[in-house]
């Protein structure tokens, strides 16, 4: 078989079940894939050795029809994910040098199913941002171009490296974590499927913390299909997160039927915001008739609150930041300031942090730290944990009205140029998550699906929005949805 | 509510990262477009609206107090910048 990398996850553990090829030949087609898409800066720890012994050992379980899930199909993970011997680095200095002792529990349940890990994946530091520029590795770039015009896109973040990976053909899936939008937009941008489940689904140990109210892991799929096999794998309870739900995991690939009879869809009015591409308008209307032909039926829906959404999370995730990364302090792992004479402790935690944490960081750490301060907890994280609650309860009113599914655009634009934001100001680049970050206040499954692309050519998602722990059928409308859509591009090589 | 270079620099103390006096009018410029941005929840009306605690209802698993992990005190110290003598090592806190 040729081109193994482009293969699905599902395609591939069907070859491989078959014998048409070997988990070998397939890590192999990967890790040069990898090797000649330096351009892309995608991958920035590579594994090829690791890769291969545990292609070797998945090849040897296959023969030996002891074949667990997901045996032999080679991932990439994002570098949040702590990864026992290999480096973690979240996308930060400060964490340069940091070998964990141990494997996060959603990396580990991979493992166990099969997989085989071809590296680690760049990423915005700390998963704080919208473009992969924030990450100490430098830009990911998006392998698709406008036209014919070569300017470097942003393949979207905090996700950029999984999104540009996947999008590439360089791995067959890859793991994203989603905190107001990490995973669907980038997916958006580079026409894949991402889904962030509903908040407890996948364990957080081992996951380098942002806003852990917030966090969620989920994959990065080429098909709505690959993404149900995956998030079955990825899901389970753990002891070792008290916020795990625990609760069945259903085999949601199974759960993939196609058929959206009669099912509920809700279009809220408040998605539409000012200053919308027509495109994205346009889109939006296109799968909303696709949902229609497919027998749902499609209701005007109103969430209020919808506007306050990101202003709740620009206070929340802050305040969740600034106490969860107080632990990188140059003492137990990572970076440390190199200090004057007679710089006490104070000194080391202060130059560390300015040396360790990049700007965006930085200003993110600050603002959670003014938030919480005494005087202001009140009147700025009390006040938007309250309305949280409020965003929360207008999906909880809809969903009780017998609504299925949200249909929203997933982005408000398609990728932009790496380097357009540098000069706006911090809040221009918060807006791109103004779709997706409703979803995670809420603690709701939310997934984005490829449907078109742009005049330019660009890709474009459509998001959908479920209802808690019901992920088999929202992963079962965008299904329905991905058929109708029929996407198939993929971006011209040009790395 | 905006904020000046005094405060900016009280929060940088607080947040124990070190910003340069120089830094200081731009970081201003960044937190009161990032608080402006934030004023918007002033107009919600919130009366009687419970704080969110957990965003999944559920009530956190009890365990057993007792020690289940520990002795692992090489892989502990093993990413550390200064471990000695089995020891994180840091300056010299007090005189």
């Amino acid at each position: 078989m040729s081109d193994l990398n482009k293969l699905g996850l599902a395609q591939a553990r069907d070859a491989l079940r078959k014998g048409d090829t070997t988990s070998v030949e397939l890590t192999a087609a990967c890790l040069s894939a990898i090797e000649a898409a330096g351009a892309l800066n995608a991958f920035v720890h590579k594994t090829p050795e690791l890769a291969l012994d545990q292609a070797r050992a998945a090849d040897a379980r296959i023969a030996a029809g002891d074949a667990p899930a997901m045996c032999g199909l080679p991932l990439g993970i994002k570098d949040l994910f702590c990864t026992k011997g290999v480096p973690s680095q979240a996308g930060s200095r400060i964490l340069e040098g940091f070998l964990p002792e141990y494997e996060s529990t959603v990396s580990q349940n991979l493992l166990d199913a099969g997989t085989v890990m071809l590296g680690k994946l760049n990423m915005d530091e700390f998963a704080m941002g919208s473009s992969n520029e924030t990450s100490v590795y430098g830009n990911a770039v998006n392998p698709w171009r406008r036209g014919n015009d070569d300017a470097a896109l942003t393949p979207g973040g905090s996700s950029g490296g999984s999104a540009a990976a996947v999008s590439a053909d360089l791995c067959l899936a890859a793991t994203g974590t989603d905190t107001g939008g990490s995973i669907r937009q980038p997916a958006a941008f580079t026409g894949i499927v991402g889904i962030k489940p509903t908040y407890g689904r996948c364990s957080r140990w081992g996951v380098v913390a942002f806003a852990s109210s917030l966090d969620q892991a989920g994959p990065m799929t080429k098909s709505v299909r690959d993404a149900a096999m995956m998030l079955t794998t990825m899901c389970g309870h753990d002891p070792k997160d008290s916020t795990s739900a625990d609760l069945a995991v259903p085999d949601f690939e199974a759960m993939l039927t196609g058929d959206i009879k009669g099912k509920q869809i809700g279009i809220p009015r408040e998605y539409r915001m000012d200053g919308m591409p027509e495109e994205i308008e346009t889109l939006w209307t296109q799968g909303t008739d696709m949902l229609r032909d497919a027998g749902a039926s499609i209701v005007d829906i109103t969430l209020p609150h919808t506007k306050y959404a990101l202003p709740a999370y620009y206070v929340i995730a802050p305040a969740e930041a600034s106490s969860n990364l107080a632990r990188y302090d140059g003492v137990r792992y990572g970076h440390r300031a190199t200090l004057g004479q007679g710089d006490g402790i104070t000194e080391m935690y202060e130059k560390t942090r300015a040396e360790g944490f990049g700007p965006e960081v930085q200003r993110r750490v600050m603002i959670g730290t003014y938030v919480l301060s005494a005087g202001f907890y009140d009147a700025y994280y009390n006040r938007a944990r309250r309305v949280r609650t409020l965003i929360k309860k207008d999906f909880e009113n809809v969903f009780a009205d017998g609504i299925d599914a949200i249909l929203t655009p997933a982005t408000p634009s398609a990728a932009f140029g790496l380097g357009d934001m540098t000069d706006a100001d911090p809040i221009q680049m918060y807006l791109n998550d103004v779709f997706t970050v409703t979803v995670n206040l809420a603690g709701l499954p939310g997934i984005s699906v490829p449907v078109g692309q742009d005049k330019q050519g660009l890709p474009m998602g459509l998001q959908l929005i479920g209802r808690p722990w019901d992920e088999g059928d929202l992963l079962n409308t965008a299904y329905a949805l991905e058929g109708a859509a029929g996407f198939v591009a993929k971006p011209g090589k040009w790395w | 509510m905006s904020i000046d270079e005094t405060t900016a620099a009280r929060v940088a103390k607080l947040a124990r990262i070190k910003v340069e006096d120089a830094a200081l009018p731009a970081l201003v410029t960044d937190f009161n477009r990032i608080l402006g941005f934030i004023e918007q929840l002033n107009e919600v009306d919130i009366d009687g609206v419970e704080p969110m605690t957990s965003v999944t209802p559920q009530r956190l698993k009890r365990r057993d107090d007792v020690v289940t992990d520990g002795n692992q005190q090489d892989k502990i110290l093993s990413n550390a910048p200064d471990a000695r003598e089995g020891f994180f090592a840091v300056p010299k806190v007090m005189e």
